[in-house]
């Protein structure tokens, strides 16, 4: 390799196919200086402050509050509905039912266009039904959010109810249906799986059960709206700008450019903060009303309004040989889902791709009830179906008498296990084989009940983690170039707290050879280019590789003004690359021109670079997912039954790491959220009225402080060579393989088996 | 929110007398009425705000104390004979909420708090006896979880929520009021009622009669006490089952005991059956765990919370037998 | 009342509460307000340097108190130590749940300085606090963090505090 004076390579352009053999110069640690660094967060000090705004932190002249008024019955009618009072209430501007709201369009599903990003694609008071309990009938504008809030209550009701399902057995005895998993299958199979089980020397066969779950971001979901003619104007908090806006537009039926959405900051988003009712009902309310409106939801409304992840009930049966091969893995099973969002919690992707076997059956169908449209949360089906096949294992290695971290290495595959998609920087076994070393495995007494200190009894367990790659097609970056060496960034991207900005700015410096006090990335505004949800942890790619198509058509332009006297005379783009702030042959880093330079002999100010990143077929042609192996150690009490996570480690397998101190609080973050979903998370349904029973943050039970352990972390950081800067997602993954580390830990201090979760005090007494 | 009135008590005399007016109510640290009127689950036309009221803890010649009712929950855990002498009462208020509830809530509000049954905050969509009388309860057959096992009715079946309570209630604390009609003591044991067929009456004060202080005896001396909660998340959040004791354990008898429990009734619940089994008995894990078991001899489960049964008895039994160490 | 060092009269209705008041009528909206049920702590604020629920507390009841919120907790010298240790611990991601988180630990230390102890405090009658990791996350457990800040969080407030309750590191 050709080497600068620092001893630094030029970062040429990345590659046309990420699924092609040449992997991008950024995977490279001799190209980077700042990926890999522990950056602080750019906008650390406005957060510490109080200074940054978010969505219902907008004030503008004249605007009014919002409140809803909601449905109390599951489905029906609604026969009556007397507004009268709350019109009469001091304050109040409009009340707004299905009798007045102006005629829109139904929502935009997500999947039925690239660009549709509505999670219910139910019209929005439109008509008198009711769908679900929950659902809103009426909005209230008023001068004051005291009053809006007020006379939403004077509102008063009549339904013709109708027949519901609202309970989960009856669901399923209902009959479940196949479904899809993001239009992709919702069945795999590979030989007789059901056949191999019943032949196999040693076997499990288990069901497998997920309460709701709400996202439980701390903001909640908030709008400030503003119409200026037909040109909508939304301060939102979302993780979806472009999604939303183009669906706002098919709402209302205006053009694309006409909806503005501005979501720089989120209160957390983990796949609740999306396009949901409250945006169209403020954003309709408003045109009514003629004045901006801000609509600031209840912590009530939020459970009663926005989707949650959806219940699940699964069977895994392994069988295995005598030695611990695994000759069938069966993962099947349903989980809930409303008519109107029908959508499936994809249990099974973990199963698809963390073990070798020699047949397999998994599939996911749907139950459908009567309730609000279930929508994704961090990492879906991966969240939920790890536990299923991580507890699973976990049982057979009991039953096989063999440790549970063995029998996963026993079945490591060599190829996607279905399909033999060949696979890409899959390093989980390192991962095992350090963490269990870090967290002294060998320590663990494999009876279970053995370890006990006073009333508590002391257990580990483990369990893999596994998210996969995500790329949507789509994503676009505009690189602006200015004479004085600064470099401005603007994707149509989100920061809700994972640190995207930062660890993008550090990207964006390493690959244009600057200093990331040169960058500015711009984000979280839907007039800037391309098409990138924060969702499926694909930011970091997503956003690179709209970058690096960016930088390459950078290039490019840089080449065409560069004349015959410059030392970069007469080079191919492909020739050159980034370098200390301009541009240098690969071959040979001494013939550099700086920007400033090339763009002041050109007499240009500023050279601007957009480009539309390639199409993921790196997705298609690998097998690419990030895996962990999570440790945990438990104690609980032999009184009471309550459990405490004492020690937990992630050794993470997730390609290369851009920045170690934001990655490590994504990593966290999804293990606390892990731990949630095994000790203390449940959205409980009425059965009998499909009515959230505990829509506040006192009954919905997030971890507090004290039940989250220091978490150690550690990381294989092998670059992914298919993966833009070799970096897979790390956002969702933590959340993954979690909940089982911990079950498998408690049933290795008591020797109970908790099939059902979460695993509160009253499951092992 | 409906609209209403504030008014500002300067003493006891004050306060009772805006008291009465129609559709009052007292506000102390607001923590738990704020919220139910946030809800609608309560609408007073006005609030008589009695944090002005006297907050002193006050030691009594008996060797007792003597709390205003407008102390502030942390105020009285971190209070040096509190935490000395009631251990249990510093443990129990220090269990409840969180530091920042604590500093705001007042010892007559906790004691006055409402019950976090959810279908008796859900106003608009779920029916209960105690917001709505003859309404019916929504509980009863529905998510029951936290429900009450003891001193339950059919016409409800919610729980008291508070931990302070639980510990006022084993340490033979008694409540002095103030009404219209003058003043007068109830014991904290029997200031809660039962729901019976009337859930609606939660307490046996007359309207508008207003809490001034909680005093406390002294323990028998050389007894020991403690509480301990179990709740469903390590802290901030409300008991599944919670217990208080006091314990004096002589010559490996049991020579004094009172025993409270929380999180299992619709008052704090004073285990006297448990108590009359344990006095004069040998102070061992049996006999703790046999005295529980009479106390829950009459434990009606509903479809939710019959484990409560189990973790009260284990939860008693573990309690008792940390005290008789050490008292020891 | 008296709202970072500075007088403040605002009629208000008396529905108010004081987390609306901050954040609507005098546009100081880094208190946060995240459940306005009391079960977050987002909101939370130092009341004559008592840490309290804003959202709980009406407005009117305030009258003539002294409120510090996160505007308010920089010194003439820049940032508070400790929000420069939230900054070097990475203790929070979105940032929502970081106003409370502030407020409320510099209202613990305080506490912690006095000498209340806690629920995980072994000797109710120790007169001194030692903050250790068990001790400020069972303190700080009021204040909820979804995006799992919680290990930066502690690590922050130790370090702020590790000298002793109630001194700056
Ligand atoms: C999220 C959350 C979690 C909580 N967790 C717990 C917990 O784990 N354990 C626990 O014990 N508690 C818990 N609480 C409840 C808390 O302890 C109570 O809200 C608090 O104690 C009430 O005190 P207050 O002064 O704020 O009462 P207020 O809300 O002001 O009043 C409560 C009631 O008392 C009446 N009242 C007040 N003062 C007087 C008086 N002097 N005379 C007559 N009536 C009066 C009021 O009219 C009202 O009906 C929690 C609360 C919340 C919001
Ligand atoms: S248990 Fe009591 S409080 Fe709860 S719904 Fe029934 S009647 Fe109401
Ligand atoms: S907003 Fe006050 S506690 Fe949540
Ligand atoms: S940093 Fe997002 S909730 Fe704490």
């Amino acid at each position: 390799m050709t080497t600068s004076a620092h001893g630094r390579a030029p970062v040429g352009p990345a590659p046309e196919n990420w699924a092609g053999p040449v992997p991008d110069p950024l995977t490279d640690p001799a190209r980077t200086r700042r990926i890999g660094e522990p950056m602080p967060r750019l906008e650390g000090l406005a957060k510490v402050t109080g200074r940054i705004k978010f969505a219902a932190e907008h004030a503008y002249p004249g605007m009014l509050y919002a409140a809803l008024a909601c449905s109390t019955i599951p489905k029906g009618r609604i026969t009556a509905l007397d507004v009268a009072d709350a019109e009469r209430a001091p304050g109040v501007v409009l009340v707004m039912t299905h009798r007045n709201a102006p005629r829109m369009n139904p929502m935009p599903g997500f999947g039925s266009d690239p660009k549709a990003g509505g999670f219910d694609t139910l019209p929005v008071l439109q008509d008198d039904r009711v769908h679900w309990n929950g659902q809103p009938i009426a909005v209230v504008l008023a001068e004051t959010q005291e009053q809006a809030d007020h006379a939403a209550t004077l509102i008063r009701v009549g339904y013709a109810p109708e027949p519901a399902v609202t309970s989960w057995e009856e669901a399923v005895a209902n009959g479940t249906a196949p479904t899809t998993i993001y239009g992709g299958p919702g069945r795999r199979e590979l030989g007789d799986a059901e056949a191999a089980l019943r032949a196999a020397d040693v076997s499990v066969d288990e069901v497998y059960r997920t309460p709701y779950h709400n996202h439980a971001a701390i903001e909640p979901h908030a709008a400030t709206v503003l119409w200026d003619g037909d040109e909508l104007f939304v301060h939102d908090t979302t993780q979806m700008v472009a999604h939303s806006a183009w669906s706002l537009a098919k709402i209302f039926g205006i053009p694309e450019e006409r909806v503005h959405i501005s979501a720089p900051y989120l209160g957390g988003g983990f796949g609740g903060k999306g396009l949901w009712w409250y945006q169209v009902l403020a954003a309709a309310a408003s045109r009514l009303a003629g004045r901006p409106v801000r609509i600031a939801l209840t912590r009530e409304n939020v459970f009663r309004t926005v989707g949650s992840r959806a219940r699940t009930e699964q069977r895994v049966a392994i069988g295995a040989t005598a030695d611990g091969r695994f000759e069938a893995i069966i993962h099947t099973g349903a989980s809930a889902t409303s008519r109107s969002a029908d959508l499936s919690e994809p249990f099974i992707l973990p199963a698809q791709c963390t073990y070798a076997a020699r047949t397999f059956k998994l599939g996911v169908e749907v139950a459908y009830l009567d309730m609000m449209a279930n929508t994704s949360m961090r990492a879906p089906g991966g969240a939920v179906g790890s536990f299923a096949l991580e507890c699973a294992i976990d049982e057979l290695a009991v039953k096989l008498g063999m440790d549970p971290i063995e029998l996963r290495l026993r079945n490591e595959p060599r190829q996607e296990p279905i399909d033999g998609r060949p696979l890409s920087a899959r390093n989980l076994v390192r991962a095992w084989r350090a963490g269990a070393e870090r967290f002294g495995w060998d320590r663990r007494n494999p009876t279970p009940g053995a370890v006990r200190d006073g009333e508590w009894l002391i257990g580990m367990g483990c369990a893999a983690a596994t998210h996969p790659y995500v790329r949507s097609p789509g994503a676009a970056a505009r690189i602006t170039l200015h004479r004085d060496g600064r470099a401005e960034v603007e994707v149509a991207a989100h920061d809700m707290g994972m640190g995207t900005a930062t660890a993008q700015t550090q990207v964006i410096a390493d690959r244009l050879g600057l200093e990331p006090h040169q960058v500015t990335f711009r984000f979280g505004d839907s007039r800037l280019p391309g098409l990138v949800m924060a969702g499926g942890s694909q930011q970091t790619a997503a956003i690179g590789a709209a970058v690096a198509a960016a930088h390459r058509e950078l290039l490019a332009q840089l080449l065409k003004l560069v004349g015959d006297g410059s030392p970069l005379g007469g080079l191919e783009p492909d020739q050159v690359g980034s370098l200390d702030g301009g541009v240098a042959a690969l071959d040979d880093p001494s013939r550099h021109e700086s920007y400033a330079d090339i763009l002041d002999r050109a007499g240009r100010d500023r050279l601007v670079a957009e480009a539309v990143a390639q199409p993921p077929e790196e997705l298609t042609a690998r097998s690419m997912h990030s895996f962990g192996a999570m440790f945990c150690e438990v104690r609980v009490s032999s009184v009471t039954g309550e459990v405490r996570v004492t020690r937990f480690l992630g050794s993470m397998d997730c390609g290369r790491i851009v920045n170690p101190r934001t990655a490590a609080s994504q990593f966290r973050g999804g293990i606390i959220m892990g731990i949630g979903l095994a000790l203390t998370e449940e959205l409980v349904l009425d059965d009998r009225t499909g009515r959230v029973v505990n829509a506040s943050l006192a009954d919905y039970h997030i971890p507090v402080h004290l039940d989250v352990p220091e978490i150690d972390l550690i990381w294989t950081d092998i670059p992914d060579p298919h993966a833009p800067m070799g970096a897979r997602g790390i956002g969702e993954i933590g959340i993954t393989g979690t909940g089982a580390a911990i079950a498998n830990a408690v049933y290795n201090a008591t020797g109970r088996r908790v099939r059902d979760l979460p695993i509160t005090p009253d499951k092992l007494l | 929110m409906n609209p209403f009135g504030y008014a500002r008590a300067a003493d006891a005399a004050d306060a009772v007398r805006l008291g009465s007016a129609p559709r009052a109510a007292y506000l102390g640290g607001g923590t738990n009425l704020v919220d139910l009127m946030r809800r609608n689950v309560v609408a007073p036309a006005t609030l008589v705000d009695v944090t002005g009221l006297s907050s002193a803890i006050e030691e009594r010649p008996d060797g007792g104390l003597l709390i205003g009712a407008a102390a502030r929950n942390t105020a009285v855990a971190e209070h040096r004979a509190v935490r000395a002498r009631y251990p249990l009462l510093a443990r129990a208020i220090l269990a409840g909420g969180s530091a920042q509830i604590r500093n705001m809530a007042t010892v007559a509000g906790n004691i006055l708090q409402r019950t976090r049954c959810p279908y008796f905050y859900d106003v608009a969509g779920s029916r209960c006896n105690r917001r709505h009388p003859g309404q019916g309860c929504d509980a009863i057959d529905g998510h029951n979880r936290d429900h009450a096992i003891l001193g339950g009715s059919p016409a409800c079946v919610a729980t008291h929520p508070s931990d302070m309570c639980v510990a006022l209630a084993a340490a033979d604390a008694v409540v002095h009021l103030r009404g219209a009609r003058g003043a007068r003591v109830l014991p904290l044991t029997e200031l809660h009622r039962l729901p019976g067929d009337h859930p609606e009456i939660e307490t046996e004060l007359e309207a508008g009669e207003l809490i001034t202080a909680v005093e406390l005896p002294p323990l028998p001396p050389g007894a020991a006490s403690g509480y301990r909660k179990v709740r469903d998340r390590a802290g901030y959040a409300f008991a599944l089952v919670s217990v208080a004791a006091v314990l004096r354990v002589e010559r490996g008898v049991i020579t004094a005991v009172r025993l409270a429990l929380g999180g299992v009734a619709p008052k704090p619940w004073r285990a006297r059956t448990a108590e009359q089994a344990l006095l004069g008995a040998p102070a061992d894990p049996a006999t703790f765990r046999a005295a529980a078991r009479t106390e829950l001899a009459a434990a009606v489960p509903l479809r939710h919370n019959a484990f409560k049964i189990e973790l009260a008895e284990r939860t008693v039994t573990a309690v008792l037998a940390d005290l008789a160490g050490e008292a020891r | 009342m008296r709202v970072n060092g500075a007088e403040v009269e605002a009629a208000v209705d008396p529905r108010t509460s004081l987390l609306d008041l901050l954040r609507e009528t005098l546009g100081l909206s880094g208190t946060k307000k995240g459940c306005d049920q009391g079960a977050c702590g987002a909101c939370t604020v130092l009341a004559d340097g008592e840490r309290i629920l804003s959202c709980l507390a009406l407005a009117v009841q305030y009258a003539g108190r002294e409120i510090t919120t996160v505007e308010g907790l920089a010194g003439p010298d820049g940032p508070h130590p400790l929000q420069r240790a939230f900054i070097d611990h990475d203790g929070f991601q979105c940032g929502y749940c970081t106003p409370g988180h502030l407020c409320s630990a510099v209202g613990m230390a305080a506490e912690a300085a006095r000498g209340v102890p806690s629920y995980v405090t072994a000797d109710l009658t120790a007169d001194r606090v030692v903050l250790d990791r068990d001790e400020i996350r069972e303190r700080m457990s009021g204040n909820l963090c979804r995006c799992g800040a919680h290990n930066g969080i502690v690590a922050a407030i130790a370090a702020t505090y590790a000298a002793g309750p109630g001194e700056r590191a």
